[in-house]
């Protein structure tokens, strides 16, 4: 759920545009980051963990814990918490750790 | 290969402030910042600021990192590069970093490292749930980009961070079930307590998480009671409903370039962990690489502010700038970390410099 | 304990409260601030040298309740919010409590809201007689509440409906 009204804050979101999730269309902003637009759609789950395949969540938010790695465009171990979102974006949930294809 | 006389690694509250300070004795900066914005957590700090005018008390976080942002950008002796990570510091002096895809090497004359820090996990059975996350990750989701985190919270933590976020939850409309903490008293500032108290949100000394449970996603936590050698107490167990746990258990420095860079390290309890040795001016034991921020000390933003303004004049006057006008502002810069630190608040990160600098037991 | 729980006790609370004298005679501000903590903007807030000059940044605030005309100003200036300004000369019955107020919707005047004391619990309904801006850049709000005399000491929040805690 995005915020509407806030006592503080004035949010840009930039322009509205329409990304993939696992293949299933998911509303998001160009100012977003991939996952605040999952979150705002209600995607917690980002990817499974590759030893044990429990799944894995955003954690820091800010780039430095790697627990929100995800396959964006084909490309694995992208940390969709600091990678913004861009129309057509095809974002996948990664499972173990990826492989370069 | 890209020169300059001053590099600064991170463009958070210490970073801009060391930028601003070098630049205005005559020192031409750059700084690297990771994020698209430069700001560092100042972008999400809805609250007002505490301190002295100095230090922008009464100011809005945001409003000081817009205010320090654009001090940067008026002048012209401070380039900012956002969008680009620092990668390494190399034996010859290069420093290496991505930028747009690309890999740039620069040559400074002078590093300021203000890298930060980041946030602690907590261990307890299903910590790795998804809707388990940092207290500051929240913070950026609803203030950076306007997203609630879910429905009902549990904090962890009383400290600052856990008090400020679960008050900035409730402006968004979030509930908070509790705020829990392990210690037998809030650690964080009794105003900010006071404030999500008077908001019907209950503080539990003396308690922890005992457990996380959910179906792929956090459903809810049992927490317990600890008694006083911080023991779970049996049959204290209490079931709390929560689709989101935030944990603000403190913060470690950010330090990966100084152990890189060859700074000797020190382990300090006071400042969160390993911290470069520094010299009083913020000099670590390699010359010419500067600290200022969390990454030498975890503490609160006012300070780093005036960290970062000590280590940019440090640096600019080792490079001959300001020779009339540094000392004194040097001396000021001190005076203010001093008095900013002289409280009870401050006692804990006094006793962790005098240990750093080897001065143990002296008076400060 | 206020450091267990976030709640000022009434001996906390008897060392910042002003004479009753001074609170018949009309408004005056309650610092509600108890710990040591580097943060002086209410002193260079108040015109009217009531807050008095702190030594060290550190230091509690102190007021000189004589000088305090109940302004107000330092109710939006202080950033954790401890400061409250309660006006007893109101009228017979009742007493105004002026509360900081930094959350969404606002209240309008004239509106029934709860009010609530220093734990979050609900006193009872009052009335909005006056809601005021900090100002732009400031963005905290001063809302005015009619509450019975008897409430006035108690009396630290409003909840607009919306969202309830506890349990």
């Amino acid at each position: 759920m995005r915020i509407v009204e806030h006592p503080i804050l004035d949010f840009q979101r930039g322009e509205k545009v329409t990304f993939y999730f696992d293949g299933q269309p998911v509303e998001g902003y160009t100012e977003e980051t991939i996952a605040a637009a999952l979150h705002a759609a209600g995607i917690r789950v980002l990817g499974h963990s590759p030893e044990l395949h429990r799944p894995r969540g955003l954690f820091c938010a800010i780039g430095n814990c790697s627990s929100c790695l995800m396959v964006v465009n084909g490309e694995p171990n992208v940390r969709v918490c600091v990678e913004k979102v861009q129309p057509g974006m095809k974002v996948e949930t990664q499972k173990g750790k990826g492989c370069l294809r | 290969m890209k020169q300059t006389e001053i590099l600064v690694v991170g463009g958070g509250p210490a970073g801009l402030c060391a930028a601003s300070a070098a630049a205005e004795l005559g020192a031409d900066v750059l700084i690297l910042e990771r994020d698209s914005k430069p700001g560092g957590q100042l972008v999400k700090q809805t609250h007002k600021f505490f301190g002295s005018k100095k230090q922008y008390a009464g100011d809005r976080g945001i409003q000081i990192g817009d205010f320090l942002l654009e001090q940067v950008e008026s002048n012209p002796k401070v380039e900012v590069w956002p969008d680009a990570t620092c990668l390494g510091i190399y034996e010859d002096g290069v420093v290496t970093a991505e930028k747009d895809d690309k890999h740039i090497k620069i040559k400074p004359e002078r590093i300021i490292i203000a890298t930060g820090a980041a946030e602690k996990a907590l261990m307890f059975p299903n910590n790795d749930l998804p809707g388990i996350y940092g207290a500051g990750a929240v913070q950026t989701l609803m203030n950076v980009a306007g997203v609630v985190p879910g429905k009902r919270v549990l904090m962890v933590g009383a400290g600052n961070i856990g008090l400020i976020v679960s008050y900035q939850l409730l402006q968004a409309g979030v509930e908070v079930a509790a705020v829990i903490e392990a210690a037998p008293h809030i650690g964080g500032y009794l105003v900010h307590a006071s404030k999500i108290r008077r908001a019907g949100v209950p503080i539990l000394t003396s308690h922890t998480v005992k457990e996380a449970y959910g179906n792929d996603t956090l459903e809810g936590a049992i927490i317990c009671r600890l008694d006083e050698k911080w023991q779970p107490i049996p049959g204290t167990e209490q079931d709390i409903k929560a689709d989101v746990m935030c944990l603000a258990v403190g913060l470690s420095p950010l330090t990966e370039l100084c152990w890189q860079a060859g700074c000797k390290m020190k382990y300090i309890a006071e400042l969160s962990g390993h911290v470069p040795v520094r010299n009083e001016y913020l000099e670590t034991t390699r010359p010419g690489l500067y600290v200022a921020g969390d990454v030498s000390g975890v503490e609160e933003a006012s300070s780093a502010m005036v960290e970062g303004r000590l280590a940019g004049i440090s640096a600019a006057l080792s490079l001959g700038y300001g020779k009339d006008k540094a000392p004194q502002l040097q001396a000021e810069a001190l005076a203010e970390l001093k008095e900013l630190r002289s409280g009870p608040t401050g006692e804990k990160i006094m006793n962790g410099i005098m240990k750093l600098l080897g001065k143990e037991g002296a008076a400060c | 304990m206020l450091i267990k729980t976030g709640i000022p006790t009434p001996e906390d609370l008897e060392k910042v409260y002003p004479s009753e004298e001074r609170m018949l005679k009309g408004p005056v501000a309650i610092i509600e601030c108890f710990q040591k903590i580097p943060c002086n903007p209410c002193t260079e807030a108040c015109k009217q040298g009531a807050i008095l000059p702190m030594k060290d940044i550190n230091d509690i605030p102190e007021m000189d309740f004589e000088k305090c005309n109940g302004c107000g100003v330092c109710i939006s200036r202080c950033p954790g919010l401890a400061i409250f300004i309660v006006d007893r000369s109101y009228s017979e019955k009742e007493a105004i409590v002026r509360i900081p107020y930094e959350f969404v919707p606002l209240p309008e005047v004239g509106q029934k809201v709860v009010g609530l004391n220093r734990a979050g619990e609900e006193l009872g309904t009052f009335e909005v007689k006056k809601v005021q801006s900090g100002g732009k850049k400031n963005m905290t709000y001063t809302v005015w509440l009619a509450v019975p005399q008897e409430l006035c000491m108690e009396v630290r929040n409003i909840r607009l409906g919306g969202v309830t805690h506890g349990e």
